[in-house]
């Protein structure tokens, strides 16, 4: 079966995580649909970074299988169909030599393989992703002279820049202004619905994602919730998870 | 100015100097960048004890320094890896551990050997042919590895976490980087010495930083400050009798504090 149309992206089977004795991550077990825009909320500690790592084939579950368009995330071609952007870009990008231009092609290391250059190809690629993320304008410009929204945007042209199916975005908003956020969101929204790339967005913020995406799921070791965005602020499920001031704080809106 | 090629051991010296000014500051980059600077000076005391290690056993102290930095990169990764213990604190407990070791030893060897001394501070008429042909060999083969694997030692030094989460073998690549630094150093110490040899990786490379250029660029940057110290360092302590380690670092320093001027002034 072509891997475009398989029906289940991401499927995550039983999935359980510990470090060490600490438990993470109880028995999860959830689909992802090719195409689909998916928020993972929970508190801290309720285990969303882990299954990011796991997703990524970074940790390997204790128990419980994950794969991605019907396979096994070992390999790296399939590895090569989920674009990371992570939590923050790296500590020390502020003092780091390297021009938005490198840091996109960098996207593209994996794909090209050991010991070979990069071809037309691929320059292509990369001219796309950084116009796709409007970040084309800042290509000579070192990483750490730009913005915290333009640098997340640099991160996302290199997930880009490896033709992903899917794009997986670990709490990708922190640390930038409001402004900035909403050119952000739209970029995320344009990609999903213009490029037909499946999204995994994780955030700690609740009120932003819930009004993003259009699949929400939420994690508290355990999966609490699997659905639409709507039912999940009506069921009062905030207020087991948060407290009473987070349902305050979203009813207000 | 032709005088000072007349004679073979000068030559020699250019011509291993050239070759170490090229590999110090391309592997000096790759661990500024990742901030892990004082590795240099750790595998050039690990280097120094493999060279009395070398003079006790009559061992080439060339090779036993090359051996002995390699391996011990091994270890130090090995422990990092295992996140037990941060970066710095190992090397700190390498750089004390082999510099303990060596101190012990040095004092087994009759008299303090002037040849030792050469080591610590580096002494350019005591490259031998052979020292040459090791030290050119060796320095292709680093230069080699790393044009090779640039794309992937650049996308694991930016950030690792995206490099695993790409199948990047990290471990593979930062096991790679660490021992082509350490042949680098141990091949460096004939030149400037165990004590100086940091200064040939870093000073070039911060030089390179200030003028904001791309990674690339800021690579062979760094390469041509690294030349330009090496190469005039050389003819100064030739030609003023001081030594050569010491000469090469103090420009590679006038040069670094110029650099910042001209930054200043733009």
């Amino acid at each position: 079966m072509p891997i475009e149309s398989h029906p289940n992206c991401i499927a995550v089977e039983n999935v359980s995580f510990a470090y060490n004795k600490h438990s993470v991550l109880e028995d999860i077990s959830f689909y992802v649909k090719s195409g689909e825009y998916l928020g993972i909320i929970g508190p801290n500690g309720g285990g969303k970074t882990t299954l990011v790592k796991i997703l990524l084939g970074l940790y390997k579950p204790r128990s419980g299988t994950v794969t991605i368009f019907g396979q096994a995330i070992k390999n790296s071609g399939q590895r090569a169909l989920i674009g990371y952007v992570p939590q923050r870009v790296s500590q020390n990008i502020s003092t780091f030599p390297a021009t938005v231009e490198e840091i996109v092609k960098s996207g593209r290391t994996a794909r090209i393989g050991l010991l070979k250059r990069f071809s037309q190809n691929d320059k292509t690629a990369v001219e796309k992703a950084m116009e796709t993320a409007d970040v084309a304008r800042f290509k000579t410009h070192l990483i750490g002279e730009l913005s915290g929204g333009e640098q997340q945007r640099a991160y996302i042209a290199r997930a880009l820049a490896g033709e992903p199916k899917i794009l997986v975005l670990d709490e990708p908003s922190v640390g930038v202004d409001i402004a900035a956020q909403e050119k952000f969101y739209t970029l995320i929204e344009n990609l999903n619905k213009t490029h037909g790339l499946t999204i995994i967005f994780v955030s700690h913020d609740v009120d932003v994602i819930a009004h993003e995406v259009r699949c929400l799921l939420c994690l508290n070791k355990n999966l609490v919730y699997h659905g639409q965005p709507k039912k999940f602020i009506k069921d009062e499920y905030l207020e087991k998870l948060y407290g009473k001031k987070v349902k305050f704080i979203l009813h207000g809106h | 100015m032709a005088e000072i090629f007349q004679f073979d051991f000068m030559i020699r010296a250019f011509i291993a100097g050239i070759a170490v000014a090229v590999i110090a500051p391309l592997i000096g980059l790759f661990l500024v960048v990742r901030r892990y600077s004082l590795m240099s000076d750790t595998l050039a005391h690990i280097s120094l004890l493999g060279v009395t290690i070398g003079f006790l056993t009559n061992i080439s102290p060339l090779l036993m320094a090359v051996l002995l930095a390699s391996c011990s990169a091994f270890g130090m990764e090995k422990l990092r890896s295992h996140k037990k213990f941060s970066g710095d604190a190992i090397l700190s407990l390498f750089l004390s551990g082999s510099l303990a070791l060596a101190v012990i030893m040095i004092s087994f060897i009759r008299g303090l050997n002037v040849n030792l001394l050469s080591f610590l501070f580096g002494s350019i008429s005591t490259v031998s042919v052979n020292d040459l042909y090791f030290i050119v060999s060796l320095c292709l083969l680093v230069l080699a590895t790393i044009t090779g694997f640039y794309k992937e030692l650049f996308l694991v030094s930016l950030d690792e976490e995206l490099a695993a989460a790409n199948g990047i073998k990290i471990k593979t690549f930062n096991l790679t980087l660490i021992i082509l630094a350490a042949i680098s150093v141990s091949l460096s110490i004939k030149i400037v010495g165990a004590l100086l040899i940091g200064a040939l990786m870093t000073i070039p490379v911060m030089t390179a930083i200030q003028f904001r250029c791309s990674f690339r660029e800021t690579l062979l940057l760094s390469i041509l400050f690294s030349l330009l110290s090496v190469v005039s360092g050389l003819f100064l302590s030739y030609y003023l009798g001081w030594a050569s380690g010491g000469t090469i670092v103090i420009v590679a320093l006038l040069i670094f504090l110029l650099s910042l001027v001209a930054e200043k002034i733009r």
